[in-house]
């Protein structure tokens, strides 16, 4: 397995906590555009269309 | 009894000038006529225009008595200028319009996307060219007045029409009353109101957008070029757009989203276009520049169409047959299209060279191509105006985003108005060589244009028929393909064979010789000598040969006119 494409733990509560604080600092009025903002970053990032719709299929799960 | 007005209409730039209406009590006993254009628009001037130029009379009706109000349709097309070259008044649009080929969005202040559509040297015209609607339609009504096989009649206003077997009597109304017309087609032109529509209950087929624009033409003199601007999510009206366009006459197209709940009355009221025109223009740096106002309306992007544009012998064309949202010019350059098509369809028709089903594939050619724009333009239009709570996160999250990400950027791309590819034509050939062409319009595309010489184009020699432009590879067309091309015109097929040279200085046997020092022919169509393109009337590809033979050009021929 390629360690540069696995989110371990510590890695996973990085970004927990990382995403939490930036929500806050967002504030609850911008919080929803910088959300998708920070999604088609991450889209651009991963570079794969159906990857992305696979996780919008699990994101819209159990809401 | 039809009393259209007799004033002339406002305006700070044009002078309308008022016509007499044409009477039945001053003209004679009225025969069956070939056709009768329902609205002297756009649409109906071309197709009437296009028609007489294959030989066919029509008769235009044109309810009021003076061009249409304000300007309207601004913006128009390489293509559409193509389209009007063949009608013979393009060149009075290239001596009074404005050319321009760029387009500025911005938001926050910063330019954060710039469109520039190059300008090929093999194009005759620009990417675009401004110019109000009134002047269109002047130089449109100067042509067909000019044309012995148009008759132009003001002040007719059609009422309703009755189909019979081969025909249709229409039922016009005039300053001193109603007369019958007997025709054996009639065209419906007359808009995105269309009174034959409604008349016939034919309903569109689509979305509407329920986001209401303004449109103010002003006068004021700001020091920009002829490029389109766009302005998003400014201060003065946030969450909203803004589009300016540069007209003749020291004009300004002021183009603005209203705020979701306020009415077309309330927007158009005189302080309210004054103190949004003033805040876009201390936006961009002018505050208190004194300005004029010349004309505004309003509008609501719409995505419709009639699902079939012919109905047994009424056809309808321009924005009667479908309405599509103004972003990336859509309606008139649209029209010009339907317009260009229907003309020769319907011409070749009402000749006997064609049977009556080719009228289906016009119908079926140009619901395709309002399709398309549906489609292109719907992306546009849930950009410009988006239509949901999820549209408009991610448009103003792409606007955030563009101020420092590159890639978001294009989004802002305005997909302009292009001619449809009738990739599915049945007139297409089903004997050519197209699959092994490697570059070049395909079958069905629109033609490129390619300059011969200074100020001598390929598409200045083509149209009016069917043409075959061949790279000869001789001083003379082979026998063969010359008996080819005398057998089809002797059927009453309308040929013309254009000989391509870079060497000779005429080709015995064709009809003309384009003279091609540079080669630019083969280098645009991807062929080399002996090679031909099968061009239709309204000049799209029908045929692709890399080596022509006679055999397989008689069979395409045939197959273009559903022989």
């Amino acid at each position: 397995m390629n360690p540069n494409n696995t989110l371990d733990i510590a890695g996973l509560e990085q970004v927990y906590d990382r995403l939490a604080t930036a929500i806050d600092r967002a504030g609850p009025e911008k919080s929803e555009l910088f959300l998708v903002k920070l999604a088609l970053l991450n889209a651009k990032a991963m570079g794969q269309p159906d990857l992305f719709e696979a996780q919008v299929e699990a994101a819209l799960k159990d809401l | 009894m039809h009393q259209p007005s007799q004033q002339a209409r406002p305006s700070i730039y044009y002078n309308y000038q008022v016509f007499k209406p044409w009477l039945p009590s001053q003209n004679g006993p009225q025969g069956k006529k070939k056709a009768v254009i329902v609205g002297a628009g756009p649409a109906g001037m071309v197709t009437a225009l296009e028609l007489a130029r294959h030989g066919v009379a029509s008769v235009v009706l044109a309810a009021d008595l003076q061009f249409s109000q304000g300007s309207r349709a601004i913006v128009f097309t390489r293509r559409s200028m193509e389209i009007l070259q063949q009608v013979g008044v393009a060149h009075r649009i290239t001596e009074n319009g404005l050319p321009w080929r760029c387009g500025n969005s911005i938001y926050r202040g910063q330019k954060v996307f710039r469109m520039e559509t190059p300008h090929d040297s093999d194009d005759r015209f620009f990417p675009m060219i401004n110019i109000q609607q009134q002047y269109l339609e002047e130089y449109l009504h100067d042509a067909c007045k000019a044309h012995p096989l148009i008759d132009f009649r003001w002040g007719n206003k059609w009422v309703q029409a009755e189909q019979f077997e081969g025909g249709v009597k229409a039922h016009v109304d005039t300053p001193e009353g109603p007369y019958a017309l007997e025709t054996e087609w009639l065209i419906a032109a007359d808009g995105g109101r269309s009174e034959v529509r409604s008349h016939m209950n034919l309903k569109l087929e689509g979305a509407s957008f329920e986001t209401i624009f303004v449109i103010a033409d002003i006068r004021i003199d700001l020091p920009y070029p002829t490029e389109r601007l766009a302005f998003f999510d400014p201060d003065w009206n946030r969450g909203n757009t803004i589009l300016m366009h540069r007209e003749p006459h020291g004009i300004w197209r002021v183009d603005y989203q209203l705020p979701p709940g306020e009415t077309p009355e309330e927007a158009l009221r005189p302080e309210s276009l004054k103190q949004r025109i003033d805040a876009q223009l201390k936006m961009i740096g002018f505050e208190g520049k004194t300005w004029e106002m010349d004309w505004s309306s309003v509008y609501s992007a719409r995505t419709l169409t009639l699902p079939n544009y012919v109905h047994d012998r009424i056809v309808f064309t321009g924005d009667a047959a479908h309405l599509l949202p103004i972003f990336g010019v859509r309606g008139a350059n649209t029209a010009f299209q339907d317009a260009q098509s229907l003309g020769w369809h319907l011409a070749y028709v009402l000749k006997g060279i064609a049977p009556e089903k080719l009228m289906t594939n016009h119908s079926q050619e140009r619901i395709e191509a309002a399709r398309e724009i549906i489609t292109e333009a719907g992306k546009s239009t849930r950009f410009m105006a988006p239509p949901s709570h999820g549209f408009r996160l991610l448009r103003d999250a792409v606007l955030s985003l563009s101020l420092t990400e590159e890639f978001v950027r294009p989004l802002y791309h305005w997909r302009t108005s292009r001619p449809h590819e009738y990739k599915h034509s049945a007139l297409n050939s089903m004997s050519d060589d197209n699959a092994k062409f490697t570059g070049g319009p395909t079958l069905g595309a629109p033609p490129q244009n390619v300059q011969l010489k200074s100020d001598d184009f390929l598409l200045d020699h083509l149209g009016g028929g069917f043409d075959l432009v061949y790279v000869a590879p001789h001083e003379s067309i082979p026998p063969d393909l010359l008996k080819a091309v005398e057998v089809a015109k002797n059927k009453g097929l309308p040929l013309k064979l254009l000989a391509i040279t870079h060497d000779h200085a005429h080709i015995k046997g064709a009809d003309q010789t384009l003279f091609d020092p540079q080669q630019r022919f083969q280098l645009r169509y991807a062929l080399a000598a002996g090679g031909a393109y099968l061009f239709r009337p309204d000049q799209h590809v029908c045929a692709r040969w890399l080596q022509v033979d006679a055999t397989r050009l008689l069979s395409s021929l045939q197959h273009a006119v559903l022989q």
